[in-house]
């Protein structure tokens, strides 16, 4: 039985997980994937969010291990984190059925940069799965755990922005496959990655994925319309083909690493002319020449940003003009009455240099505070800060301040206080940790610091800043509510700065969002209750 | 069937996500093929947010190209010079110029009485309307909506 539905890719992949009797489902915030484990808890499945996406990626190795399906889900720059884990767990593999979900973000709607995770297939060795709608996302998923199966591989199934959040008609079968019951085995050649194991494992992922090419032959989809003109395509680029070049041959590639080469051979050796059509870096050009077949890439311009029809229109008739500048929209703020908001005022008005961090406090670098002046990735404010305090003038190190969220605080913020206590500049260093008891940017996710799991209920034990920071050495650390105690806050940022410690500033006040929320969920828990 | 495009457009916080999500619901439920696009993130900070909705008997991208929405609904008049770039020539732009906002019994529920306007110049039945409209906002705060909602809807008969 096929149920007709309307859903987002991120509920199909949840759907999809669920009925395929995934036992575990790991992640980390970030959106475009932020809703995948949400909709998962809601189904049913169990859910967790992990402090960091190498927590969460190790995790679901662990049930893997056991003969176990388990998901991890992730935003691009979160796979960054998760590499380390990714490389050799490409070698070992796992007994049970492990799919990485990363969610690319190009055009950077939300994010710091538009990599390409088609990369690291590549650079791992993982096979790679491109849905390019809902649909996909459902059957593809499936897809993803039987060749998991098949080859004891993990596998990366890529999504973008568009395939996350474009709700999408949609069948989804009605039968669920019963949940595995762990049994870990012990093989330590198979799950103990020292050299001697680690030299067979990698010859045995090569050989598995030169079988794994014909397996991707099967998910290349050859739409012949006309001899002229034929489109080698993925993701949601297919979509914006099939309106850009309706009269257009397709090949649609749904698994794109290894590369099908047969498929895109015999396909080119039946047009005039064939383009590849990809979002993001030429990857898939750059296979389908290294294979030594002939096709055309797009112009350079269009590795920036997200593709749409009028760019694919542009793209294929190689129209090089540059495209139009969209009008200016009103940017994000920080809402009214955010905590952040006075803790940025006395920043600015201290004329403090300040490493910044990921979270909606990144707002900060604009008017009216414009107190942000770094943001590299998760966690860098405090390190950033760090090297900044040890290589400028004393007068200007002093100034330095590294602010991070509570949520980013326990992503990879810990290991930059550890490194504060350890190399301590000449002039000590502050950073203010702007807890607002939630993972606010991404949709008000829980972390280790909220005391709740993920689906806002279960308590959970409560890692606490104050302690965490205290163990690790950090002598100064004061807690204040910059909202209503805006010049307490001035006094003790200037006292601090002026000595050559390590403090620490927790700025505590909820999310007003997050509050809302919370009443409004009280709300509806007590009038059940009367009922 | 050739596709329909829809965008609507406004500030975060306005309920330009809930417009959409009526609309796609409403078509999705008449049996067409739909498809509903939008960008969240950063917009949900009362930056400028837009979702489009796009059916017919078969929709393949899910954004709607510049130039061809049939229709743009835009909660918030600042947003008609950021997003007026999707509709095509002779397309239908709907503002709150356009309903009676003197009548409307709640500000928020702007976006209910736009979005009853855009339904006047659609081709889905009432019921299946109300339907969705209970189904998202519940009991509580159908009433009302179903009233901006007609209100929206007979200012463009």
């Amino acid at each position: 039985m096929k149920q007709r539905i309307l859903a987002s890719g991120n509920e199909a992949i949840a759907m999809a997980a669920y009925d395929c009797g995934v036992n575990l489902g790991c992640g980390y915030p970030g959106t475009p994937s932020s809703e995948i484990l949400d909709e998962f808890c809601k189904l049913g499945g169990n859910a967790e969010w992990d402090p960091n996406e190498k927590c969460a990626l190790e995790t679901a190795i662990g049930a893997a291990m056991t003969g176990c399906r388990a998901i991890a889900t992730m935003k691009h720059v979160g796979l960054n984190v998760a590499a380390d884990p990714l490389f050799t767990i490409a070698y070992s593999g796992t007994a049970g059925g492990l799919v990485i979900i990363t969610a690319d973000d190009p055009g950077m709607a939300s994010s710091q940069n538009e990599q390409d995770n088609r990369r690291y297939a590549r650079a791992a060795g993982v096979p790679m799965f491109e849905p390019s709608d809902s649909q996909e996302c459902y059957d593809f998923l499936k897809e993803a755990f039987k060749l998991a199966d098949r080859f004891r591989s993990p596998v990366l199934f890529r999504v973008t922005t568009r395939v996350c959040h474009s709700k999408c008609v949609m069948e989804r079968e009605s039968e669920r496959e019963a949940l595995r019951v762990g049994n870990f085995v012990k093989e330590p050649s198979l799950n103990v990655m020292i050299p001697a194991y680690a030299k067979m494992a990698h010859r045995r992922l090569r050989a598995d994925l030169a079988k794994m090419a014909e397996v991707a032959e099967n998910y290349a989809k050859a739409e012949m319309r006309s001899d002229k003109l034929g489109i080698i395509t993925s993701g949601i680029s297919y979509q914006h083909v099939l309106d850009a070049a309706p009269d257009a041959s397709v090949l649609k590639l749904g698994f794109t690493y290894p590369l099908p080469v047969n498929a895109v051979k015999e396909f080119v050796s039946k047009v005039e002319r064939c383009i590849v059509v990809e979002e993001g870096d030429p990857v898939l050009f750059e296979s389908i020449s290294a294979a030594g077949i002939k096709v055309e890439d797009k112009a350079e311009m269009f590795r920036f940003g997200e593709f749409s029809v009028e760019r694919v229109r542009k793209l294929i008739a190689n129209d090089t003009t540059p495209d139009p500048v969209p009008p200016k929209g009103k940017a994000p703020q920080l809402c009214p009455g955010c905590p952040h908001r006075k803790t940025f005022e006395v920043l600015r008005d201290l004329g403090c240099i300040v490493s910044g961090d990921i979270g909606c406090y990144t707002l900060g670098v604009l008017p009216p505070f414009e107190a942000i002046h770094t943001t590299v990735c998760m966690g860098a404010s405090i390190t950033v800060g760090l090297g900044m305090r040890k290589t400028l003038p004393e007068e200007q190190a002093r100034k330095v301040v590294s602010v991070i969220g509570d949520s980013t605080f326990m992503h990879t913020g810990v290991n930059g206080i550890v490194e504060m206590v350890y190399n301590t500049p000449a002039t000590g260093h502050v950073v203010v940790i702007m807890d607002n008891r939630t993972t606010a940017m991404t949709g008000l996710q829980e972390h280790p610091g909220t005391g709740k799991r993920l689906d806002h209920k279960t308590p959970a034990e409560r890692v606490v800043i104050e302690d965490v920071v205290r163990g690790i050495g950090v002598k100064n650390v004061d807690i204040v509510d910059t909202t209503l105690e805006t010049e307490r806050f001035a006094e003790l940022l200037k006292q601090r700065l002026s000595e050559n410690e390590c403090s620490v500033i927790i700025a505590r006040r909820p999310c007003i969002l997050a509050q809302a929320r919370d009443a409004k969920a009280l709300k509806a828990a007590q009038a059940k209750e009367n009922k | 069937m050739s596709v329909t495009n829809i965008v609507v457009a406004g500030l975060g916080g306005q309920g330009v996500l809930k417009v959409t999500d009526i609309l796609a619901e409403v078509v999705f439920r008449s049996g067409c093929d739909v498809k509903k696009s939008e960008v969240h993130g950063m917009s949900q900070r009362g930056g400028s947010v837009s979702s489009e909705v796009r059916y017919g008997d078969k929709v393949a991208s899910p954004m709607v190209p510049a130039g061809e929405a049939d229709f743009l609904v835009v909660i918030d008049p600042t947003q008609v010079e950021v997003v007026k770039g999707k509709l095509k020539e002779n397309g239908i732009l709907i503002t709150p110029e356009n309903i009676p906002v003197d009548k409307l019994e709640n500000p928020r529920a702007i976006n209910t009485m736009l979005l009853g306007a855009l339904a006047a110049h659609l081709d889905f039945a009432d019921e299946l309307w109300q339907d969705v409209l209970k189904k998202e906002f519940g009991p509580q705060l159908y009433d009302l909506n179903a009233r901006m909602f007609k209100l929206g809807f007979d200012s463009a008969k």
